[in-house]
């Protein structure tokens, strides 16, 4: 599995992408799925494997970094890491921030290992199982991952799918590709191609943060100091394992599910730990067993998120959203043929995300003090240096000064979206399952005939869309629940 | 977050549009609605041409799928209504009208020129007053940025005053 990634070029991508992955994920704003489209255009430089891995290397190594500055400051550098804050900032009050460090690092890196061991396994059997799939399958998966918007745990369900549905809306934009005729184009020939991924993600996360940092100049963090990182004692090990195991297996399976990701993760796994523990009464106080929970979790979906990414080509989550692109970009296809025609190319990147974990283990373990160093930085500096990147990163795709009007547009929008509680997420997630979803509807009315009921003589197609309605249902019985 | 209430706002006293919940409401259907009708300028394809649908359908499909949804969150929003974070501050305002700047400096005049006036007019409003740090932003970083990017990607970057200097 390791062997495709024996070459110096590849090991210092890999340094470098965990390297720059700690960075943002430490940086309050920013995260894996930003610097991830950031960096899209770099890679354009790189061989397809190359590129791969560095968007991987990023996705893993941004994941574990936002536990940092939720132990720290607490504030999570990544949604994802929220959970963490709950009891690592009390934890790090007590004094014991590096102990508080040292669980989130280990319990980050099993989770993610596990994870990757997963998607090892379960990616090639789901692409086996996508032979049996057909259009119509295809596009009863793609409306259960849109439904799975629904309970994403950012917003509310109905504002996620109506976020969702926009998403769709605008991969509708420019010429439909079965006949060739404009859609909402209104005579602007640059909108003939549809607008492109990386404006719309660098918008909506990027250029949106920034809207949401000018907001936020008054907002003092109360650091806490780090002298430095320790290793969990054994029995801090003795009341974690079970926790540490049972979130790296939640993690997998949430990341495995579409348009899931890291933060309904965490938050799954927080609270099972929670509900499994032995003193629930300690969570939210500094409990050791509540990091373990939260970090595993969230580092165990980056596996999982890859799994129907690479053999599907739906996306597990908005960073493997941004991933997804840099495939199609590279000329890589995702879905079953690719495990069949280039397997050293995806074991490439199963080793690379093995290693990846490993490196933001030997980084996080040696290096927090350094990269909590980081947000010293002050925004004022920053976020303009991050306006530069992301308007000449978005110029670059393909040269066009539409796309980056297009960029100021979303990140408008994106913060207004986040102010009156609509996530941007499953925008991206819609705008990358658009064309499959209409693509495949659109072909299977054709071999139906157009009788749409003909979906449901399909037996798979017919899981997918109960398992669409389970989806819907859930966050509404979840809320009732609640009320009670 | 330390900057959202977390309390229900107390604005139930206030006539139904002008509340937040209403007007967001309001402006999703009012551009869906427009959208909509737009649909129905969409060139249709011929019979014999058609392939299962025909290309306004789905977008009319999804148009007002989001009609309803913002129905259904408008009448949600009656009983419980949003939390929305405080009153936007100047800066917001301030960093919102560079875009407006970048905008039209970069249509007339330059594209770096206008990356440096965004980042000095940013950084300033935020708070920067020492020279150094914003002659880093505005100068030092986009010409590191603009070197970086025309050497290593090879990127021909839009003429303008500053650019045309380097290209000619």
């Amino acid at each position: 599995m390791l062997t495709p990634l024996f070459s110096s070029k590849l090991l210092i991508v890999l340094l470098f992408g965990t390297l720059f992955g700690l960075i943002l994920g430490v940086l309050p704003g920013l995260g894996p799925t930003t610097g991830g489209a950031l960096i899209l255009p770099f890679t354009m430089t790189l061989d397809p494997l190359s590129a791969i891995v560095l968007l991987t290397s990023i996705y893993c190594a941004g994941t574990y970094g936002g536990a940092i500055t939720a132990v720290l400051i607490n504030t999570p550098g990544t949604p994802a890491a929220a959970a963490t804050c709950l009891d690592g900032y009390p934890l790090a009050q007590k004094g014991e921030a590096g102990r508080a460090l040292g669980m989130a690092t280990v319990s980050s890196t099993v989770g993610g290992i596990f994870s990757v061991i997963i998607l090892v396994f379960f990616a090639p059997l789901l692409a086996k199982l996508a032979y049996e799939f057909g259009q119509p399958e295809y596009f009863a998966l793609a409306i259960f991952g849109l439904t799975m918007l629904s309970s994403i745990g950012e917003g509310s369900p109905i504002k996620n799918l109506i976020a969702g549905a926009f998403g769709i809306l605008i991969s509708t934009i420019g010429k439909d590709f079965m006949t060739s005729i404009d859609r909402f184009t209104y005579g602007i020939n640059e909108l003939s191609v549809g607008i492109g991924f990386i404006p719309v993600v660098v918008g909506l996360f990027a250029i949106s943060e920034m809207l949401t940092q000018s907001t936020l100049l008054d907002q003092v963090f109360k650091r806490v100091a780090l002298k430095a990182v320790k290793l969990p004692t054994k029995d801090d090990y003795k009341k974690t394992w079970k926790t540490i195991l049972r979130s790296s297996g939640i993690g997998s399976f949430i990341g495995v599910l579409p348009a899931e990701g890291g933060t309904v993760a965490s938050l799954i796994g927080y609270s099972e730990a929670k509900r499994f523990s032995k003193n629930p009464e300690e969570f939210g106080k500094g409990s050791i067993e509540g990091i373990a929970g939260a970090e595993a979790a969230n580092n165990a979906a980056t596996g999982g998120a890859m799994v129907p990414t690479l053999a599907l080509g739906i996306p597990g989550s908005a960073t493997t959203a941004v991933i997804l692109t840099g495939l199609i970009i590279h000329g890589v296809r995702p879905g079953p043929d690719l495990f069949r025609e280039q397997p050293d190319f995806l074991y490439g990147i199963f080793g690379a995300m093995l290693i990846a974990n490993v490196l933001f283990f030997i980084f996080g373990f040696f290096g927090a003090k350094i990269f909590a160093r980081i947000t010293l930085v002050p925004n004022k500096i920053l976020w303009p240096m991050i306006f530069a990147v992301s308007v000449c990163g978005t110029y670059s795709l393909s040269q066009s000064i539409i796309d980056v009007w297009i960029m100021l547009f979303f990140g408008v929008l994106g913060f207004f979206m986040r102010r009156f509680g609509f996530s941007v997420v499953p925008v991206i997630i819609g705008l990358i399952l658009g064309e499959l979803v209409e693509g495949t509807l659109r072909q299977s009315l054709v071999i139906f005939d157009g009788n749409w009921l003909m979906f449901l003589t399909r037996p798979i197609a017919l899981t997918f869309f109960i398992l669409s309605l389970i989806a819907l249902a859930f966050p509404l019985l979840r809320s009732k629940k609640q009320n009670k | 977050m330390n900057n959202v209430r977390n309390k229900k706002r107390a604005n139930k006293s206030l006539s139904f549009f002008f509340k937040d919940e209403f007007q967001v409401s309001f402006i999703i259907i009012f551009i869906s609605i427009i959208l909509l009708i737009s649909t129905f300028s969409f060139d249709i394809v011929p019979p014999i041409l058609n392939r299962g649908i025909q290309p306004a359908t789905f977008p009319k499909a999804l148009l007002i799928l989001i009609i309803s949804l913002t129905l259904i969150i408008y009448c949600l929003s009656i009983k419980n209504p949003w939390k929305i974070g405080k009153k936007l501050p100047k800066t917001f305002f301030l960093t919102l009208l560079s875009f407006l700047i970048f905008v039209i400096i970069s249509k007339t005049l330059d594209f770096f020129l206008a990356i440096s006036v965004l980042s000095i007019f940013v950084s300033y409003n935020w708070g920067e007053r020492r020279i150094f740090y914003l002659l880093l932003v505005s100068i030092i970083f986009p010409i590191l940025v603009f070197i970086f990017f025309e050497t290593i990607l090879g990127l021909r970057f839009p003429p303008g005053i500053i650019t045309n200097l380097y290209y000619y």
